[in-house]
């Protein structure tokens, strides 16, 4: 089996078998990072570009590790130090980036559909590195692969996500991957956050935290987006740490193997106790490592083979 | 593509004989066994090792460690393949620096894959010597390459394609030459 898409947009245009194609490709590429020399010769020579028109560290610097562990060139751009202040629209930019023959670019915008917008007029590959409240396929292939390294399944599971589910990019991915994985997903937070319309992804939702971690395999804590918080999604900080904060009372009702993921940055104490953080359960910097090697299957993927024409 | 068998050059006999030679040459060769390591080439390269470990530990009584290489990532042909090649793990979970290593292969054609193989090698360690073996050496190199270990030089035409199938994926142990068929 191998991929026959030129971009990586959203788990929305993957299939299950492409899925496991993503993830057992980056089991051979996890050896590769814990090697002494940790660099492959396999995309010598073609160029890629880091285009990041939104803050981001993990992300960021996990693709550039992953393009220079496979000998790629790798650009970093960032709009501070940019044209785009000076006015230059998206297009342009992509357009002028594109006539330096570069081969892939990697996506972040705060404009849901940003990457899909570029791929219309883009020759290069186009991979979504979190585009808005859409999708940030990566994070979900991210952590499918965590949570199959420590349970050596998807089918079946009970994974958990709570927090900001309506504003999670991280969440829209992890649920279109899960469920297509065959995993039962819950979704828990505040109503405000958790709209009863995610139930067309066929998901369950539960306002009660207790409730929903009852024989949860996995527990997924969101990032609360404290920037957006103006807003009053909620009546205040110090209730939502009450209601929705993991401590490891509200913990210990979940499976006694269940673990933890957050995809990062953590606001300790908030989302869940530096405890809980800190604890054998918790795989969060797991996740971490796994990011590289599942980037490097991504591109690897991607770039790989002859030129192919857009399926997309 | 279809394809026609013209000839078996080796049985279950055949192999087994020029495993045997080989080891004997490999027993010659190599005074301080202790030092030596195999490494198979994916996927018929691992099973040949596997026998070859095994008929040392049978003459000598000395367990030689056995690890699995994968070349696709160092592959130099990558950007003209038709699509991408499913990356495998290599697992070689010994240290090969120092070590005297015999890297095993089934059919060594072009060279390229040895190539590979020898650039894999060094990125994981510096080897004291690295020896190669390999079952079938059938010509037409491309890069200044020999093997130090042949079961049987094949002479072959480039059209032709050497099958080998060894017992432990293919349910069988032999050698085929085979020919693609025109369709009409």
């Amino acid at each position: 089996m191998i991929l026959k898409h030129k971009h990586l947009l959203g788990i929305e245009q993957l299939n299950p078998s492409e899925i496991s194609t993503i993830l057992e490709t980056a089991e051979s590429f996890l050896e590769v990072s814990r090697r002494e020399v940790k660099k492959v010769p396999i995309l010598r020579g073609k160029t890629i570009v880091n285009l990041f028109f939104e803050p981001s560290t993990r992300t960021r610097s996990s693709f550039e590790l992953a393009a220079k562990r496979l000998s790629a060139d790798i650009l970093n751009f960032s709009r501070v130090s940019s044209s785009v202040v000076k006015g230059e629209t998206l297009k342009d930019t992509v357009l002028n980036l594109e006539a330096m023959n570069i081969d892939a670019l990697i996506v972040r915008h705060s404009a849901s559909g940003a990457p899909h917008f570029i791929s219309t007029f883009c020759r290069s590959h186009i991979i979504n590195a979190g585009d808005g409240t859409h999708e940030h396929p990566t994070q979900a292939l991210l952590d499918a692969f965590t949570i199959r390294q420590e349970k050596k399944r998807l089918r079946g599971l009970k994974v958990v996500i709570v927090g900001d589910i309506i504003h999670s990019r991280v969440a829209r991915s992890n649920i279109l991957l899960l469920r297509k994985m065959g995993a039962k997903v819950v979704c828990c937070g505040p109503p405000s956050l958790v709209p009863l319309e995610f139930r067309t992804y066929g998901v369950d939702i539960n306002y009660n935290l207790d409730e929903a971690l009852k024989g949860a395999d996995v527990v997924m804590m969101l990032r609360i987006q404290l920037e957006r918080q103006k807003k009053n999604f909620f009546p205040s900080l110090r209730e939502y740490i009450s209601l929705f904060a993991l401590t490891p009372q509200r913990f210990s009702l979940a499976k006694k193997d269940a673990i933890i993921m957050h995809p990062g940055p953590i606001n300790r104490c908030v989302e869940l106790s530096a405890e809980l953080a800190d604890s054998a359960r918790s795989v969060i910097l797991k996740q971490v490592e796994n990011g590289v090697a599942v980037r490097m299957a991504i591109l690897y993927l991607l770039l790989g083979g002859k030129e192919r024409e857009d399926t997309d | 593509m279809e394809e026609k068998i013209k000839a078996k050059v080796m049985d279950a006999r055949k192999i087994k004989r020029a495993l045997e030679r080989m080891t004997t040459e490999i027993l010659e060769r190599n005074r301080n066994l202790e030092n030596l390591v195999i490494v198979g080439i994916r996927t018929r390269g691992i099973y040949i090792g596997k026998r070859i470990a095994r008929l040392i530990q049978q003459a000598e009584k000395i367990k030689v460690p056995v690890g699995v290489l994968d070349i696709t990532l160092y592959r130099d042909d990558f950007s003209d393949l038709e699509a991408q090649h499913m990356v495998q793990k290599t697992e070689i979970d010994f240290p090969i620096t120092d070590k005297d290593v015999l890297l095993v292969d089934d059919v060594l054609f072009t060279g390229r894959t040895i190539r590979a193989a020898m650039d894999s090698l060094i990125d994981l360690g510096r080897p004291r010597t690295i020896q190669l073996l390999v079952l079938i050496d059938r010509g037409h190199r491309e890069l200044p390459i020999r093997a130090d270990y042949v079961g049987k030089f094949l002479p072959t035409s480039k059209r032709e394609m050497v099958q080998v199938h060894l017992d432990e994926i293919d349910g069988v142990d032999e050698v085929l030459i085979t020919e693609p068929v025109e369709i009409e």
